[in-house]
Order: C-alpha cells, then sequence, then structure tokens
C-alpha cells in the first residue's frame, strides 16, 4: 500500500513571496505526523496544497494515492481548519449532516454517525442548537466531529489546539490517540510543541517553506541526553574514568554533570561512581526536549 | 448529487439569514400598493364621463401593467445581485469555504449548486412579483396584456444573466467590489438603453449605436425593452414612445446573445472559482 502521504518538491509562490520552497515529504499510513515550523513557515499553505485547496506552482505528489487536488483524493480524507470558520446558521446537527451528505455517506449510516460523533465531542446536549451560539471550544468540537464523520483514513488538524483551553487540548489529544488506535494517518500541524511531543511520532521541521530535517520522536527519546549528579566525594580520578562514557564532563563542588551517547550507559555510570566511593545524592536525566530541538533546528530568530 | 445538496444549502441560508422573508413581505406590499393604485386609476377613467372607447382603455391598463412590470424587473434584477453577490466572496473570506472545498468535491459543483439555488429563489421571487401583478390587473379589470410568458421568460433570462455576473465577480473580487461592478454595469446598460431610445425617437444614429455598444456589454436592458415590446399593446408600438415601453425592439439575435452570456458568465464563474486559491 502507497504512503499516506508522497510530495515531490512542492513549490508555492505568491507573487513575489514564496510561501513553500521546496516540500518533499512521505507520511506513512497510520503515523501521527507532526509538522513544526514558527509562523509564517508555510505549514498552512503547505497543508491546503495537500488537500487541493491551493493549487502548487510547481511539484506534485499523492495523497491516499490519488494525485494532488483530484477529488478522489479527499474521500477518505478529514480535515479541521485553523479558523473554525463554519456556516454557522446551521444547528450542530444540520452542519453534521451537510458534510456528511458531501462524503455521500448514506442517511442510515450518516444518522448514527452523528450520534456517536455528537457523543464523542460532548456535545450531544448541544445538537439542535445554532454554531452561531457555540463558543470557540464547541466549534472546534464539532469541527473536529466534522473531520471524522467519512471515518477517514488521514486526518488534518491544522493548529487544533491554538486559543483553547486545557480541557480542549485534552480532547483533542484523546482523540488523536484514539485515532492512532485505529490506525489512522494523522498530520497535525502546530507550533505547540508540548502538544506535538505528546502525540506525535515523527516530526518535520519547515522554515521558510522548506523541510529542514524530520525525526522520529522514539529517537529523540534514545538519543544524547545530558545528566546531572549531585553527589560528595567527587575525586579527580573518577572525573577521568567517567570519560569513558561521556563527554562535556563538567565539575561544580557538589555538582556533576555530563552528556551521554545513549541513555543505556546510566546503570554502569552509576555502579562506577558507587564503586569509586561517590556519595550520590540525586541522578536527574535531562532530555533534549523538542523545544531545544526546535531552537537547534529553526533557530532562535523563529525563522524570520 | 453534490450539485442539489449545494443548491438546497444556498436556498436555506437564504431563508435561514430572513433574505425570503424580507423579499416575500415587500413583494405583498409593493402588490398590495400597486392593487390600490391600479383599482382606482381603472375605477376613474372607466368611468362614464371620460367616455374612452375599450381600445383606449386597455391602451392605459397596458400602461399600467407595464410601470408594474417595469418594477417587477428591477426588483428581481436587484434580488440576483444583492442575495448573489457575496455568496463566493463572503465564504472565502470568512473561511467557511475551507471545510466545503476540502471535500470531495469539485469546485464546478459548488458554483452549479448555488447557480441552481439562486435560480429556485429568483423564479419563486419573479413568479410572486410578476404573477402577482397579471393577477391583480386581470382580476380588477379583466385585461391581460399580449405575450405575458414570453415577457416573464426574458425577466427570468435577465435575473439569470446578472446572477451569472454576479458569482462570476465574486469568484476573484471582494464582495464589496463586486457589488460595484454589477451595478455599475447594470447601470451602464441601463443610461445606454435610454440614450439609444432617446436617439432611436429623434432618429440619432451616433446615440443609437452607443445603446447597442452598451447592449453589447451588458445585454440586461436590452432583454427588458424586448420583454416590453412583447407585453405592449399594439397600438404603443404604432405611437412610438412611453417611458416604460420600448420604441427601438431590440432583434432576437439580442436575445439569443443574452442567452449566451448568462451561459458563458456562469462558465466564467465556474472557471475563476476553480483556479482560485483559497
Amino acid at each position: 500500500m502507497s504512503n499516506s502521504i508522497s510530495t515531490r518538491a512542492l513549490r508555492k509562490e505568491f507573487g513575489e513571496k514564496t510561501a513553500v520552497a521546496d516540500l518533499t515529504l512521505e507520511v506513512e499510513r497510520g503515523e501521527v505526523f507532526g509538522f513544526l515550523g514558527p509562523n509564517g513557515a508555510g505549514k498552512t499553505t503547505a497543508v491546503k496544497m495537500l488537500l487541493g485547496l491551493i493549487a502548487p506552482t510547481s511539484g506534485g505528489g499523492e495523497v491516499l494515492g490519488a494525485a494532488l487536488g483530484d477529488h478522489r483524493s479527499r474521500e477518505k480524507v478529514g480535515f479541521l481548519p485553523e479558523h473554525f470558520r463554519f456556516h454557522d446558521w446551521l444547528t450542530a446537527e444540520e452542519f453534521l449532516r451537510l458534510h456528511g451528505n458531501l462524503y455521500h455517506i448514506g442517511s442510515a449510516v450518516l444518522e448514527s454517525r452523528i450520534e456517536d460523533l455528537l457523543a464523542l465531542v460532548g456535545l450531544n446536549n448541544h445538537a439542535d442548537k445554532k454554531l452561531r451560539t457555540f463558543s470557540k471550544g464547541m466549534l472546534q468540537r464539532i469541527g473536529l466531529a466534522q473531520a471524522l464523520l467519512n471515518d477517514p483514513d488521514l486526518v488534518f488538524l491544522d493548529e487544533p489546539t491554538s486559543g483553547l483551553d486545557p480541557v480542549g487540548r485534552r480532547l483533542v489529544r484523546d482523540i488523536i490517540r484514539d485515532l492512532k488506535e485505529r490506525g489512522t494517518t494523522v498530520f497535525l500541524n502546530s507550533h505547540l510543541l508540548s502538544e506535538v511531543e505528546i502525540t506525535c511520532d515523527r516530526v518535520a521541521f519547515i522554515r521558510q517553506g522548506e523541510v529542514l530535517t524530520t525525526n522520529s520522536l522514539q529517537s529523540l527519546v534514545e538519543g544524547e541526553l545530558t545528566v546531572e549528579i549531585r553527589a560528595q566525594n567527587i575525586t579527580q580520578a573518577v572525573l577521568e574514568g567517567l570519560g569513558r562514557w561521556g563527554e562535556n564532563i563538567r565539575a561544580d563542588g557538589e555538582h556533576l554533570s555530563l552528556t551521554l551517547s545513549s541513555e543505556a550507559d546510566m546503570p554502569a555510570i552509576t555502579r562506577f561512581l558507587v564503586e569509586g566511593g561517590v556519595e550520590i545524592y540525586a541522578v536527574k536525566p535531562k532530555q533534549l526536549s523538542l523545544e531545544d530541538l526546535f531552537i537547534q533546528v529553526v533557530g532562535t530568530d523563529g525563522g524570520l | 448529487m453534490t450539485v442539489f445538496i449545494i443548491a438546497r444549502l444556498t436556498f436555506r441560508e437564504a431563508a435561514r439569514r430572513k433574505i425570503l422573508l424580507a423579499a416575500l413581505v415587500l413583494g405583498l406590499l409593493y402588490l398590495l400598493i400597486y392593487g390600490i393604485g391600479f383599482y382606482y386609476v381603472n375605477l376613474d377613467v372607466s368611468r362614464s364621463e371620460f367616455t374612452v372607447g375599450l381600445l383606449e382603455l386597455n391602451q392605459i391598463r397596458n400602461f399600467l401593467f407595464m410601470a408594474g412590470m417595469y418594477v417587477v424587473n428591477f426588483l428581481t434584477v436587484a434580488m440576483a445581485v444583492l442575495t448573489s453577490v457575496d455568496t463566493l466572496s463572503g465564504e472565502i473570506a470568512s473561511g467557511t469555504i475551507h471545510t466545503l472545498v476540502s471535500k470531495p468535491l469539485r469546485r464546478w459543483e459548488i458554483v452549479v449548486g448555488k447557480w441552481l439555488g439562486f435560480i429556485g429563489m429568483l423564479s419563486l421571487y419573479l413568479l410572486l412579483m410578476a404573477g402577482g401583478t397579471i393577477l391583480l390587473v386581470y382580476l380588477i379589470s379583466g385585461y391581460t396584456a399580449p405575450n405575458v410568458l414570453r415577457g416573464l421568460g426574458l425577466l427570468w433570462l435577465n435575473a439569470i444573466l446578472l446572477l451569472g455576473v454576479s458569482l462570476a465577480g465574486g469568484a476573484v473580487l471582494s464582495t464589496l467590489a463586486n457589488g460595484v461592478l454589477v451595478f455599475g454595469m447594470f447601470g451602464i446598460a441601463f443610461v445606454g438603453g435610454w440614450i439609444e431610445q432617446i436617439g432611436s425617437f429623434i432618429q440619432n444614429q451616433t446615440a443609437v449605436n452607443v445603446g447597442i455598444i452598451s447592449s453589447l456589454l451588458i445585454p440586461s436592458e436590452a432583454l427588458w425593452k424586448r420583454a416590453a415590446f412583447e407585453m405592449q399593446s399594439p397600438l404603443v408600438s404604432a405611437l412610438g414612445f412611453s417611458p416604460f415601453t420600448a420604441s427601438s425592439m431590440p432583434s432576437l439575435v439580442m436575445v439569443l446573445y443574452g442567452m449566451i452570456y448568462a451561459i458563458l458568465a456562469l462558465l466564467l464563474a465556474i472557471r475563476l472559482f476553480s483556479r482560485r486559491d483559497l
């Protein structure tokens, strides 16, 4: 089976400005893919090209095996747009029915699907209310339900949690986890790193319309880490002995820090310290966070 | 069928936003005022002291009928433009279009769906207004103008033509710019039509040519004049000049041009909307 998303050198220019310079991307089926970058990096433009809302200036690709822009590529796709702007003169139920009809879902299946989805996003008591009366959080919920109507194979979430309260963010996270369990591919467009860190399998960093690097979050966890140790009796011999495992060894009184190439070395290091007569009070591993990585990759100027 | 889902949505939006209600209430108000006015004028001219023959009487009734249809034509055209002027540009500006266009549908289905939805609405409106006028005139005086179906068909085509122009403009322009464009074109056709009418009355060929060119730019006034020509009483045609009727008759070629124009406007709207980055 082909990948969920596969693009080759996608490029989009708006007049003089290049929004997306060279987007080459492979997203496998069933993964939760985080698309990260500073504001204005071209994330939304990229998503819109994948959905056929914007025609690329050059390059091409496939979504779920159909060419970009082909309406068939969207048959099993769900999309939650960035600002949750919907036809607000419809009630929640009418809104879902309209979009279910546009997915050509049979009416019997659709009615039960609407009921399930309203329950899933906690709006079953608001089914008959007009969207005009909804709060931003409720609009996000109904938007999510809309994105799941067709039991999609691929869901695009464009900044799904920006400006939402913790309850709303939690809901998005739970739904993403649910989708992942069912084997749905999720393409998460976000600059809220903590969200991505919790939910994603793999992340791509984009800056000025170019993918800088793609990392699996697992490799991030397994990658190098810095350990801070608070201990007494740290001798020069012990410090030299630590050189076997790590670099950047710094000792300052009771505080000792070193960078390891792998977490797997931790037990051996503690054993070595104890056997060398060091009295250990605390060992604190400091993982490189996604935020650190983001700054490393994108730079502190935020890509401006 | 996606087209019909969108058509229904368009219709329902007009109903929900109370556009249909406003049009209905004002339409009935127009019919009421027109009916009262027609009743008393008809009563006056039918009195024996005027001692006019049936021919002259029907002449006056036809004149009053044409005044009514003139208003109906204007209101239907205004409805066609006002209801559709922001249907694409508004959805693009607000972002509601994103949830629609990301569905497994083709863009032309949205444009054609909206077009059909508005045509449904305009047909009902025209039927209420023109049908009401015809019925009132008949009930009060027993008079029926000639060729009313042909006339109604031309008014209908006129509304569809301006609807297409408004959709095409809305695919690329902001709502305000689109409104200025469509009403501007309508205004040019209107003025051009009058210049042509006066020109033909005083036999000034330059003025007639100005009118013809403006009709080619947008044949909405020409379609009205053809409709008026069809429905006016034969005697007025012979006399030549009246503010609501036509002295120079646009040809059937112009009617055909109007039909092609309406279809091309729709095709242009589809093309522009399909190529638009959303």
